[in-house]
């Protein structure tokens, strides 16, 4: 058998299970979603269509929202992580990382048992103010269940980002002057750029999609993948939903593909 | 040149170093380096040298009782942003994310200096390390030397009190080495900045250094001119870090050493059972058939080109290492006369 031959046998079961798994099912759906009453229109109702336009602006809103504030939280625990040494530091970086390893459903669980009508939120602030503050069923309740999913993934990232930092950049600039701040906005931050695309890309692409918190929490949330759910089983609209689908995929993966390249180029531009 | 003569005087006062898990990395030391002076800090490592220099710097604090003083001014409690001083550092630390005059001007740039007088900063330092038209290129399309020379210009940009060097040229090949060292002693005349630094090769620090501080397991072994540290060592350790020598152990008797090989007069020794003394191999004459003071046997000959290597065994206890000049003909097994001037025996303390 010829080298040749060899590798393309060898490429043999991952050309089948793309065949089988993805590329069929996709055209499948690329072709469902044009068999509805308005034809290949039917893809642009996620633009047209007011409720549907509404929810992709939440969905996308909350993502970039959840994005944000996951790199914020991650950067500075991630930093703060990898760089000291004291007792307990093991124990919190595994409890950190722990929901790594839970479903959606958990998560959007443990947002009820916080927030919800008998959580302890509301515990606490119907004995101090006598009012019970409820949020868990509300688009809050899950951009915190988005957060608490997001966070282990990037803290790690993170911190596998910080621990190649070469020290001696920080203490080059600290050298020439730069104050805390400075080397954080001059050195530091510019050199993990790779690490937040990567991890938020994760992150966003996550929240995007993510379907059991937002299942767990309530019904009335406006997010992308609870109305293909609903288009889907409660009006059996087939056309609408793998539209919707299409559509879901085709704009996570532009976003993504926007900020690469935005901070692609500046990171090639700055080094 | 504007930069030259801006140097601070230092003085580290009985600064050791401790570090959290219990190790001595310092004895307390305690060093004077004058105002343009380059002092050279070498030593295997571990030796406590770059400690020393980032005590200097202000990236360690000394143990409790140590001070560090530029121009007599307290600075222990400074932090290394407010010191002013240049560092270089083995990796060189650039910045990926900025260019060649980026990275040269980031101190300024910190400092609030204009635009203008930024740029002309820049030219300035680029053309005396020697990287015009480097100067839009990022980090990772330089060589190392490039990486070296920006480096130093990055430190020499925001007009230093003391310069401070890690190891600068450690990281390049020999060749690349040799020539840079001499390319930096020009500079850090032509600088006149009060310059440390930091080094394992004895070669560097004697070409470079005006002083050379020895350093062992965390202490000085001995400060001097290279010329001092190299022809008198103060002990052992010192003889055989710098430079090559021969350490022989033999008895003394009335001003002569005697070797199994044959007497030779030594100066201003006492008579003793056992003493420890240096002999560097090119203070070794070979000499003509049938003459010399001392005899062996030849062991090996390595021709290194501008001289050859003799090992003669037989003369002293150990075998000998003796520099021949490249014209002398010399095989294994033959006997060989040898002399040596009486002051180029040099008797060291012996070890405990």
């Amino acid at each position: 058998m010829s080298q040749k031959s060899f590798v393309w046998l060898c490429l043999l079961p991952l050309a089948v299970v793309t065949t089988a798994f993805f590329l069929l099912p996709m055209a499948r759906l690329v072709v469902a979603g044009a068999e509805g009453p308005h034809g290949l229109t039917g893809y642009l109702a996620i633009l047209t269509e007011g409720r549907y336009r509404a929810t992709l602006f939440n969905t996308v809103l909350l993502a970039a929202a959840t994005t944000v504030v996951t790199l914020i939280v991650a950067t500075i625990t991630g930093m703060f992580l990898q760089r000291h040494r004291f007792p307990g530091r093991a124990v919190l970086i595994a409890m950190l990382t722990f929901p790594l390893a839970f479903p959606g459903v958990v998560v959007g669980f443990m947002i009820i048992l916080l927030a919800g009508r008998q959580g302890l939120i509301g515990d606490l602030s119907n004995r101090i103010f006598g009012e019970k503050f409820v949020f868990a069923y509300s688009i809050y309740g899950l951009f915190l269940g988005y957060l608490y999913f997001s966070i282990p993934r990037v803290i790690l990232t993170i911190m596998a980002a910080v621990q190649k930092l070469d020290v001696g950049l920080e203490e080059a600039a600290r050298s020439l002057g730069a104050s805390p701040w400075a080397v954080q906005r001059d050195v530091v931050l510019p050199a993990l750029a790779p690490a937040f695309v990567a991890s938020g890309a994760i992150a966003f692409a996550t929240a995007m999609g993510a379907f059991g918190t937002a299942f767990t929490l309530a019904t009335n949330i406006d997010v992308l993948p609870m109305l293909i759910y609903t288009e889907f089983t409660l009006t059996a609209n087939f056309a609408t939903s793998a539209a919707l689908s299409v559509g879901l995929g085709l704009i996570t993966w532009l976003i993504l593909a926007l900020a690469r390249t935005f901070s692609g180029s500046g990171v090639a531009a700055a080094g | 040149m504007s930069t030259a003569g801006h140097g601070a005087a230092v003085r580290i006062e009985a600064c050791g170093k401790t570090f959290a898990d219990g190790t001595r990395a310092l004895d307390p030391a305690t060093l004077d380096i004058a105002r343009g002076e380059t002092l050279v800090l070498l030593g295997p490592s571990g030796c406590g040298k770059t400690t020393m220099l980032r005590i200097i710097a202000g990236l360690e604090l000394p143990d409790a009782g140590g001070k560090v003083l530029f121009d007599g001014k307290d600075m222990t409690a400074v932090p290394i942003e407010r010191r002013n001083v240049g560092m270089v550092f083995q990796s060189y630390a650039l910045f990926p994310n900025m260019t060649v005059a980026d990275n040269i001007a980031y101190g300024l740039k910190i400092r609030g200096v204009a635009r203008d007088e930024r740029a002309a900063r820049v030219a300035e330092l680029v053309a005396l390390t020697n990287i015009t038209g480097l100067e839009n290129r990022r980090i990772d399309q330089l060589s190392g030397g490039q990486r070296q020379r920006v480096a130093l210009a990055r430190a020499v940009a925001i007009r230093p009190g003391i310069l401070l060097l890690d190891e600068p040229l450690t990281a390049l090949d020999a060749a690349l080495r040799d020539r840079l060292r001499s390319e930096l002693n020009r500079l850090l005349r032509a600088l006149g900045i009060t310059t440390i630094y930091v080094t394992h090769d004895q070669a560097e620090a004697m070409e470079l250094g005006d002083r050379i501080v020895v350093m062992r397991k965390g202490a000085i072994a001995q400060i001097g001119a290279p010329r001092e540290v190299y022809f008198a060592p103060k002990d052992r350790f010192v003889a055989e870090f710098i430079g090559a020598a021969n350490i022989v152990e033999a008895p003394i008797e009335n001003g002569i050493l005697i070797l199994p090989g044959g007497r030779l007069p030594i100066e201003g020794a006492a008579t003793t059972a056992n003493a420890t003394v240096m002999i560097r191999p090119e203070t070794i004459r070979v000499a003509e058939a049938g003459g010399g003071t001392l005899s062996g046997v030849v062991d090996s000959v390595s021709f290194i080109g501008d001289r050859q290597r003799i090992v003669v065994s037989g003369a002293s206890s150990k075998p000998l290492n003796v520099d021949a000049p490249n014209t002398i003909q010399a095989k294994v097994g033959d006997r060989l006369g040898l002399s040596i001037a009486a002051g180029a025996l040099r008797l060291l303390p012996s070890e405990p």
